[in-house]
């Protein structure tokens, strides 16, 4: 049974077809990658995926269950987060904090738990701080708890970015981007780290990603997007040798041609 | 060395400005000097028993015993206590949600409307019956019910606006202040409901149920020094119960999910923060502190009418949240404290200064221009006049210099 589901997903913006028609399939305990050129709709296909966007047709479907017309935090709570590719974090708050805002769907106090500071308040206030520990731990950014996020390097705030989004105890793990703008060293151990979540912390991992070494490293599976749409899928060695995807990232024929065109 | 003695330097501190202020009741600068007490616990480095120990002792034994002395020292700590409160309030909306409130006065007209219409004769003009005003005993009734009434119309105005962002949303909030004010000055006909500008009198104070206790004692305190010591009491625990009240929040999932939504939207409602809901409560917080703080102030004022509530008080209180420190309980405190001295003792005090300088005939003598008798000043030359200009002035040197407000909230405050 497929995890996520997404069938013929179309999206407009005005006269522009940002999406046409998507569809792919996302089995548990595997790596995908979505890969295009710039502009080609990826992005695009994770703010409709997690609700910032509504798709003009077609439907997706969670563990079988459909994600249409659900807001943001609805979906979140139903198992799918992500991380962004222009960093979304909240600078003017901790480390710490910023995970614990992942784990606000979990939470489950109520306002009167947290006016007279009950007994079920503090179990899972505590609870909570420790996972956020762990997390933190797990992501390499122990000893920095207390910090403003805009305090981390670029690095460490992409790597923070996972831990917030892994808080939130997701099946699926959307990360956009993750190793942009990182030396190969530190793409190599976030590399291992996608390796050692699936399975443990989530079920699958579907990233967007420009860094071919990533993405032929660690993918199970590429999806290839071009203009909105979707012109190949498969295993990394196959659609390398895809003539559509290296038309697609070089253009007809020689890119010589078409500089000259 | 220095930690043992700075709790003793505190303490000599605090006897030497009480002294002061006992012997000279009519010094502003005595008075200032106990007040600056509080602020410098805040900023000691002394445990946090000996902090709560003194601040208590400042609070509750001796500004109440110097109010005494010098019954306007209890009216300005009673109206620095209720802008200390509609600030920590504002602060909730403005400094966690991060929205932009500039009509934050209309929740505390509504709170104090609700007491002064029914603690005074004023309902039997659209009652019937002679019920009114109703017994001081419903004083503290109303004061939960402002409590309820100011969550509901915060979410009330939250479900239309907070749709609208940034500067729309200040537009909106704007003209709801404005249209409450304009309501509560022309709703005398065709049913007198808040006898317009001419405003409501003889408003209820709040009931002397200790006064059994006290006979008991055998204290003798004339009704009119007891009032003013109730009404600084119960603004005490008023601000005290904000203050825990906002803490609490803000060290909850809510709190945090309010400094997200101020952060980054968008982050936020990915994380499964739900934005409209927690904006909802942040408005209806922040408006139930208002309103509370409303009756509580009609009740102290015997009498109020709608000059109380014009935008300048929104501003001057969303002034205080930005000088303070937006985001930050000490700093929205310590904004209230700082703007309400400067406009009720320093500014005036200055002014009494100039005054008594004009009144002794003295020249002031410039070295090579000449001398200016003092007492041709003009009329216009007192702080009181200009007291807006000076407060601008503060403003725009703070925006300048100091953005951030005095007491920013501090990295690694989340523990």
């Amino acid at each position: 049974m497929a995890l996520l589901e997404l069938k013929n997903i179309s999206k407009r913006f005005g006269g522009l077809q940002a999406l046409t028609r998507v569809s792919m399939e996302l089995d548990e305990g595997v790596i995908a990658s979505l890969i295009g050129p710039n502009g080609a709709g990826k992005t695009t296909l994770f703010n409709t995926l997690t609700g910032l966007y509504r798709p003009d047709e077609g439907e997706i479907l969670f563990q079988n269950r459909s994600l249409l017309g659900l807001k943001p935090e609805q979906i979140t709570g139903a198992g799918i987060s992500r991380t962004f590719q222009n960093i979304r974090l909240f600078s003017h708050m901790s480390v710490l904090e910023n995970v614990l805002v992942g784990r606000h769907a979990r939470l489950k106090t109520n306002l009167a738990d947290i006016l007279i500071s009950s007994k079920r308040f503090h179990t899972q206030e505590n609870d909570a701080r420790r996972k956020a520990q762990e997390l933190i731990e797990l992501t390499g950014l122990s000893g920095r708890e207390h910090e403003w996020a805009q305090q981390l390097s670029y690095g460490e705030q992409r790597r923070l970015e996972i831990a917030r989004a892994l808080a939130a105890e997701p099946q699926l793990l959307l990360l956009d981007e993750p190793t942009a703008g990182m030396n190969s060293s530190e793409a190599r151990s976030l590399m291992a780290l996608f390796k050692e979540l699936v399975g443990r912390h989530v079920k699958a991992i579907l990233l967007i990603e420009h860094n071919m070494r990533v993405v032929m490293g660690i993918s199970d599976c590429v999806h290839v997007l071009d203009y909105g749409e979707k012109i190949a899928e498969g295993h990394p060695d196959q659609v390398r040798q895809d003539p559509r995807v290296i038309e697609a990232y070089l253009g007809p024929g020689s890119w010589i041609e078409r500089a000259q065109g | 060395m220095m930690a043992s003695l700075a709790p003793l330097g505190l303490c000599a501190y605090i006897a030497a400005s009480c002294l002061l202020a006992f012997y000279f009741p009519q010094s502003v600068l005595a008075f200032l000097l106990v007040e600056a007490s509080l602020l410098l616990l805040y900023y000691m480095p002394v445990a946090a028993r000996v902090k709560i120990f003194l601040g208590a002792l400042v609070l509750l034994v001796l500004v109440p015993f110097l109010g005494s002395v010098n019954g306007y020292y209890l009216e300005v700590a009673i109206q620095i206590g209720i802008y200390v409160a509609l600030a920590l309030g504002l602060n909730i909306v403005v400094g966690f949600v991060g929205l932009l409130n500039l009509g934050f006065v209309a929740f505390y007209a509504i709170g104090a409307y609700l007491w002064a219409v029914f603690g005074s004769p004023q309902a039997n003009a659209f009652i019937a019956g002679g019920l009114f005003p109703l017994s001081a005993n419903w004083f503290f009734a109303f004061l939960l019910l402002s409590i309820v009434v100011g969550a509901l119309t915060g979410v009330l105005l939250g479900l239309p606006v907070l749709r609208v962002r940034g500067d729309y949303l200040a537009v909106v909030t704007l003209g709801f202040a404005e249209v409450v004010r304009a309501l509560v000055n022309n709703l005398d006909k065709p049913i007198n409901l808040t006898n317009g500008p001419r405003g409501i009198s003889p408003i209820s104070k709040p009931p002397l149920f200790f006064q059994p206790v006290l006979e008991f004692l055998g204290l003798q305190i004339p009704v009119a020094k007891l009032y003013p010591l109730y009404f600084y009491f119960l603004v005490l625990l008023m601000v005290f119960v904000i203050i825990l009240v906002t803490r609490r929040l803000e060290n909850s999932r809510v709190g945090r999910a309010w400094k997200a939504i101020r952060e980054d939207e968008i982050a936020a409602s990915a994380m499964g923060v739900p934005v409209v809901r927690m904006k909802l409560l942040g408005f209806a917080v922040g408006a139930s502190f208002a309103c509370a703080v409303g009756v509580l102030f009609a009740a102290k004022q015997v009498f109020i009418n709608p000059e109380s509530f014009t935008f300048m008080e929104s501003i001057g209180v969303l002034a205080m949240v930005i000088l303070g420190g937006m985001g930050s309980i000490p700093g929205a405190v310590l904004g209230a404290t700082g703007v309400t001295i400067l406009n009720l003792q320093l500014l005036k005090g200055l002014s009494l200064w100039l005054n008594g300088l004009r009144q002794s005939g003295a020249e002031l003598v410039i070295p090579l221009v000449g001398s200016y008798p003092l007492s041709q000043l003009p009329a216009q030359f007192e702080p009181a006049k200009y007291e807006r200009m000076v407060f601008g002035l503060i403003l725009i040197l703070m925006m300048i210099f100091r953005p951030q407000g005095i007491l920013p909230p501090r990295q690694g405050s989340g523990k």
